[in-house]
């Protein structure tokens, strides 16, 4: 959807179903692509959006992501119903992770994730609530290509 | 270092991209972890990889691979292969194992990403 301040488009990420895990974010790195955003922004979206609905897919049941996309920056937004996460702060250390047997076998649950949107984005914001669910607010800006 | 000389290297089958062989590659990194690959892995990398998972290709589209090679022999299901032609990735299979498999494309000169510094 098209509006006056930017492109915003709405997407729903399915748990559990890695057969699908994945899509949105290479759908999002397509339309990034067909706008002609630089290409070191886009990688660096792609990466935080696919560690982002992997993270769903493994832990929660659905998610909403909101990409909004404006002449200065990429939002991306997006909230879960997954069981939260009780220490935020030992959630963001590489290394800790609660991931089972299943989700090694497919190439994930290094505890890698969340440091890795962190590092690519130029703002990261997460909150969660223990049995509720989990939001992640992921800025980058579109001036800054090559800074990071 | 071109894709027709890693494939000469490997004794690699091609399974997609036979016309993509003359693909110039820079760097490569070897890891079944796809986590790992998404947090180090460096745009235009060759993906050595045992996994053979949709998120295999996925994750190459994602970080901008330029190809992969899978080693032991793997290779992906037909809709692994429906995806790699879709994002148009080249992929390789080779028997050697991981560690040969990377240690015969470093010999012959080609890097791994370690040696590039900016992470990002």
């Amino acid at each position: 959807m098209s509006t006056e301040n930017g492109l915003s488009k709405r997407f729903e990420i399915t748990g559990g179903d890695f057969g699908k895990a994945g899509e949105v974010s290479t759908k999002i790195k397509e339309i990034l692509q067909e706008i002609g955003i630089d290409s070191t922004i886009i990688r660096r979206t792609a990466i935080a959006t696919y560690e982002a609905e992997m993270n769903v897919v493994m832990y929660a049941k659905k998610a909403e992501l909101t990409l909004h996309l404006t002449p200065t920056k990429i939002s991306i937004r997006v909230y879960d119903d997954g069981p939260g996460i009780e220490n935020i702060e030992v959630a963001m250390q590489e290394g800790f992770s609660t991931a089972t047997d299943e989700m090694r076998e497919m190439g994930f649950g290094a505890g890698l994730g969340l440091p890795n949107i962190k590092k690519n984005a130029d703002r990261f914001k997460i909150s969660s609530t223990p049995g509720k669910g989990t939001a992640l607010d992921i800025t980058i800006y579109l001036n800054q290509a090559g800074k990071k | 270092m071109t894709l027709k000389e890693i494939k000469k290297l490997l004794q690699a089958e091609v399974i997609y991209g036979i016309d993509k062989l003359e693909e110039e590659i820079q760097w490569a990194g070897g890891s079944d972890l796809m986590s790992d690959v998404l947090a180090f892995g460096k745009p235009g990398i060759l993906l050595l990889t045992g996994l053979t998972n949709a998120q295999s290709i996925r994750t190459a589209n994602i970080i901008d691979a330029k190809a992969i090679v899978y080693v032991r022999g793997k290779k992906p299901d037909k809709e692994g292969i429906k995806l790699a032609r879709e994002k148009e990735i080249p992929i390789l299979s080779t028997k050697y194992m991981m560690y040969t498999a990377c240690g015969l494309l470093f010999s012959h000169g080609l890097p791994g990403v370690s040696k590039i510094q900016n992470n990002k």
